[in-house]
């Protein structure tokens, strides 16, 4: 091949051009938040609009400051419920599809019963936990697991599935064992579909921990937004909010932190 | 193993494979294979017998619905025999497979997408018992040209380039038999050219009995020492022939008066399938 023509191009030093790039891949973004907050700011100013029917982005933020040791404090019961439901709800799935992709009678009987149990609206199952197992954080936990449950069984009892058969052929013809293909093959194949259920399951888990929360309790975010609402504290219960917010976002990213180090590849990338 | 107990269908004892000789690396002899049930149940192969001599290279050429394929699956132990015999390197189907005496190349390179070439190469030594003999996964590599692309994963290599890489793999258990099903079926002509021409060179250097199906009537000529040909409906043996052309091919051979004459003769046959 012949050499290809040099194009001389103007090099900025790679540090400024990084930062370059950056502010013009999430400067639209970040302006247009500007924007909104600054919009919010003005119809909250314009309409003279009372604090406790919406707080202004400032108030809101001076919120933060006043309470910045209640919400934290509030912060990582929530945190704990979430987590630990994320991993009970995401372990119990992962197990079950295991065992439905092996036994088809287990399929067929349990199935059904995961898809009801899934069509119980979580807010109504809520108060039935706290009826048995109290004020403390087990029923927290349970909810917040109970919503991460039924995508993730979907998508692992399909990602395990999803072996193409010139790939089972192939491990028959090398003679590879039943464990060997769980293993070496339909585990690494289920991992895209699973990733895909666990960003899901990463943010409805706070969901699912701060409903349990105004169900019955103390403490945690889901307690301090109910608290903050019958005490018409808005700038409170709004930054309570964005704290929440905040924690669904540390989660899913820490999931997709996860997938990138785990999955280096797509899925139907190749045959 | 169980050799000497071993009955057709029609339970007639079948001898020992020593006691037909053992120059033949495959032998089939009167094979049925049928799919489906009763009213259902159609006859894919219909009393096919044939040897395929110990190192030939063997191109297998048929109209579509020919069991072409179906016949590879029966020696490779993916499909059974509904009657009749074969013999892998005098054993049964199973216990080939299980010793590891062939490798079977699909059409599509069937690589897990999350190793890495080299990997990818090394996977046949992980599972199944490992096999005692093998050859080392990086000279594969170097022998099928992906010298210095160990470490790409599937989606980073070309259609050609994971072929190369699923033929390597074939070859890592250092098989008696290599079995290539429509393996270059799915790539583009010049790709295809160029392995044909690598296979070739592979096969010599290797020594290794090559079962190979193909569409193409030109890649069984160029390729093949024998010709299989097969007729349609049921699939059954229309000729076994020899190719009458020097080992030592090249890809501008296929220009020549002689491999022209070969392909309009295998055309023809193909017509009267």
């Amino acid at each position: 091949m012949a050499e290809a023509t040099q194009i001389p191009m103007p090099v900025a030093p790679p540090r400024m051009s990084r930062l370059i790039d950056m502010a013009i891949a999430r400067g639209p973004a970040l302006a247009a938040v500007a924007g909104l907050l600054g919009l919010w700011q003005l119809v909250v100013w314009g309409f003279e609009v009372p604090e406790y029917m919406a707080p202004s982005p400032l108030a809101v933020l001076r919120a933060f400051g006043d309470n910045a040791g209640v919400l934290w404090l509030n912060f990582w019961p929530t945190f704990l419920e979430a987590a630990l439901g994320f991993v009970a709800g995401n372990l119990v799935a992962i197990a079950l599809a295991v065992w439905f992709v092996h036994s088809s009678t287990a399929e067929r009987a349990f199935f059904p019963i995961a898809v009801f149990v899934n069509t119980i609206p979580i807010i109504a199952v809520a108060p039935i936990l706290v009826l048995i197992f109290g004020n403390g954080f087990a029923p927290k936990i349970i909810i917040a697991g109970l919503i991460c449950f039924f995508p993730t069984l979907v998508n692992m009892v399909r990602g395990l599935k999803a072996v193409s058969p010139a790939t089972l052929d192939l491990m028959r013809v090398l003679s590879a064992s039943k464990s060997e293909i769980f293993w070496k093959v339909r585990l690494q194949s289920s991992l895209p579909f699973l990733f895909a259920a666990l960003k899901i399951a990463s943010t409805t888990c706070v969901i699912g921990a701060i409903v349990a929360e105004w169900i019955g309790s103390n403490y945690g975010l889901g307690a301090l937004i109910i608290e903050a609402t019958f005490n018409f504290r808005s700038p409170l219960l709004y930054a309570t909010v964005f704290t929440a917010a905040l924690l669904a976002v540390v989660m899913f990213a820490l999931v997709s932190f996860a997938e990138s180090k785990l999955v280096r590849w797509k899925s139907g990338d190749v045959h | 193993m169980a050799l000497a107990e071993r009955h057709d269908a029609t339970g007639n004892p079948v001898p020992p494979a020593a006691a037909r000789g053992k120059d033949g690396a495959i032998r089939v002899e009167n094979l049925d294979v049928t799919f489906g049930q009763a009213p259902g149940l159609v006859t894919a192969l219909k009393d096919v017998s044939v040897e395929i001599p110990q190192g030939a290279f063997v191109t297998i050429l048929g109209p579509s619905g020919c069991g072409k394929s179906t016949l590879m699956r029966a020696v490779a132990d993916l499909v059974p025999a509904a009657r009749g015999a074969i013999d892998v390197q005098g054993k049964p189907p199973a216990e080939a497979r299980r010793d590891r005496s062939f490798s079977y190349v699909f059409q599509d390179a069937t690589l897990l997408p999350w190793r890495t070439a080299l990997e990818n190469v090394a996977l046949p030594l992980e599972v199944g018992g490992g096999g005692e003999v093998h050859a080392d996964p990086r000279a594969l590599l170097e022998l099928v040209g992906l010298k210095g692309r160990e470490n790409a994963l599937p989606g980073e290599l070309s259609g050609g380039m994971r072929q190369r890489v699923a033929i390597a793999r074939a070859l890592v258990t250092k098989p008696k038999i290599l079995l290539m099903d429509e393996p270059f079926g799915a790539l583009d002509e010049i790709t295809r050219d160029k392995l044909n021409e690598e296979m070739l060179r592979i096969w010599r250097e290797t020594g290794t009995t090559i079962l190979f199906v193909t569409h193409s009537i030109p890649e069984a000529a160029f390729l093949g020492e024998y010709v299989l040909m097969l007729a349609a409906h049921p699939g059954r043996v229309k000729e076994f022939m020899k190719i009458d052309l020097p080992p030592e091919r090249r890809l501008a051979d296929r220009d020549t008066l002689e491999f022209v004459q070969i392909t309009a003769h295998l055309r023809k046959l193909l017509e009267e399938c």
